[in-house]
């Protein structure tokens, strides 16, 4: 196993780390998205997904997993940071970019650091009440979700956090390919052009619920 | 011999004043009137420093060698821009002409913990010497030059060996870095090898080698954000940080088999 540790305590084996953490928390989202949608078809066949899912060995294995990535993922991302922040003691007077760093690419510690604190609100609202609170108890979960979204403070809340996340993986998706290597001419622009296009299009689609539901209980919709 | 391109330049410049890596390091304000546009930057700290010796005072100590962009000795951020305003060039190459009269720029040595400074405008560099130390030749003996045609490689191969090659190791890649990372310097030096017949028995051993040189030297970690490339004067391209991202990784999961 020294190896392994070695390789991860490496520059390139962290980023390594953050690389395959992110892209697995990444194919999360289109997991979660997936069930998300069933709250526009009706109150059963939501709760009836949630369910399912929520007795599947295999989802509960990858739930584990998901866990681990979240820690590995920020532990290892803050402590990047600090290191980088250490290969340059004396900061310059005047430093002007090149012109390829992006406000996404700046902002990846706070954009990230926002969405793990989203995340902490958002696990303990609906995850633990499913897992052990009153969902568990007997509540429908779809009820919960619905008249949480409906606060339009919650709603705010998530919609602010989607558009960090977006901006977040809108630098991380396609870093994240470098990282592993994955890099070539006939194949970077495809990647960089899918990633930005879902790193936008998985966060709108969330937000898109809080923002329905917050309309719906306004009778706007 | 062609005339001026346009009227001699007033510039005000401010330039790092540090006697010793120990002692604590400040600005110093100088005038330089009527500078001709034609000279280079080199040429303008080699005129300050003419009237500062004048003066008696002490001169601005900063690399230089070969002046015409080629050795990798000069540098500083220059309005902070390494190697100036203009891409693809070294500090050497960087003629007044670029400025305007008035214009007000800041000189600074490179930033980081891994190329300290040594005095003024220069920095040792010795982590790269140690990074190359560390894997970046072949072992095997080459003998004489081999017949031009016994080793096919193929022109795509060549050229991008040759690009990756163009490294003068100057330092502007970790200057310009937000994090101070030496990838691109140890990425060039390991491709320029990598993609070569004769750089294959080592390729992955190579790429372990160096990047631990260059995580013992301290240098931060690589944020896959292109500055580097975009400060190169040599251009190197940022495709070579994931080469040598790829035999990295292959290398350590190769040791363990």
């Amino acid at each position: 196993m020294r190896w392994l540790f070695e390789l991860l305590s490496s520059s390139i084996g962290k980023k390594l780390l953050m690389a395959l953490t992110g892209l697995f928390l990444f194919s999360f989202l289109v997991v979660h998205l997936y069930g998300n949608l069933f709250l526009f078809v009706s109150e059963e066949a939501f709760n009836e997904h949630a369910h399912s899912f929520a007795s599947n060995v295999i989802i509960r294995t990858i739930e584990a997993l998901l866990f681990l990535a979240i820690v590995a993922h920020a532990f290892t991302g803050l402590y990047l940071a600090r290191q980088n922040r250490l290969a340059r003691p004396v900061r310059y007077r005047r430093h002007r970019a090149a012109g390829t760093r992006t406000l996404a690419s700046r902002s990846m510690l706070i954009t990230g650091s926002v969405v793990f604190i989203f995340l902490v609100i958002h696990l303990r609202g609906f995850f633990y009440e499913t897992r052990f609170g009153s969902v568990y108890g007997g509540e429908s979960l779809y009820v919960l979700v619905t008249e949480t979204f409906a606060i339009p403070g919650y709603a705010a809340l998530y919609v602010v956090a989607m558009i960090l996340l977006a901006v977040h993986l809108a630098h991380g998706v396609q870093s994240a390919f470098r990282s592993l290597g994955i890099e070539s001419a006939r194949y970077t622009p495809a990647i960089r052009a899918v990633g930005l296009f879902l790193a936008v299009a998985l966060p709108a689609a969330f937000a898109s619920m809080p923002i329905y539901f917050v309309l719906q209980s306004g009778g706007v919709i | 011999m062609a005339a001026a391109s346009s009227a001699n330049l007033d510039l005000t410049l401010d330039v790092w004043r540090q006697a010793s890596p120990d002692e604590r390091g400040g600005f110093q304000r100088y005038e330089m009137a009527g500078m001709s546009p034609d000279m280079s930057f080199l040429e303008l700290l080699d005129q300050l420093n003419d009237r500062l010796e004048r003066e008696g005072k002490e001169p601005i100590a900063f690399d230089h060698d070969c002046r015409e962009g080629i050795c990798g000795s000069c540098g500083f951020l220059i309005n902070g821009h390494a190697h100036g305003p203009q891409s693809g060039i070294t500090s050497c190459q960087l003629h007044l002409r670029s400025f305007r009269s008035g214009d007000h720029l800041v000189v600074e040595p490179w930033r980081s913990s891994s190329l300290p400074v040594i005095k003024d405008l220069v920095v040792d560099r010795s982590a790269f010497d140690r990074i190359i130390q560390a894997g970046g030749f072949i072992s095997a003996n080459t003998g004489s030059a081999p017949d031009a045609n016994a080793l096919p490689v193929s022109r795509t191969k060549a050229e991008l060996a040759m690009d990756a090659a163009a490294c003068i190791g100057c330092g502007a890649c970790v200057a310009t870095c937000k994090n101070a990372s030496a990838m691109l310097f140890t990425a060039a030096k390991a491709s320029q090898l990598a993609l070569l017949p004769q750089g294959q028995p080592e390729r992955h051993q190579r790429a372990v080698r160096m990047v631990e040189a260059m995580d013992d030297a301290g240098f931060g970690n690589c944020t896959n954000e292109r500055e580097c490339e975009g400060n190169c004067p040599k251009q190197i391209s940022f495709s070579h940080i994931a080469r040598l991202n790829r035999d990295y990784i292959a290398g350590k999961l190769r040791a363990v088999t």
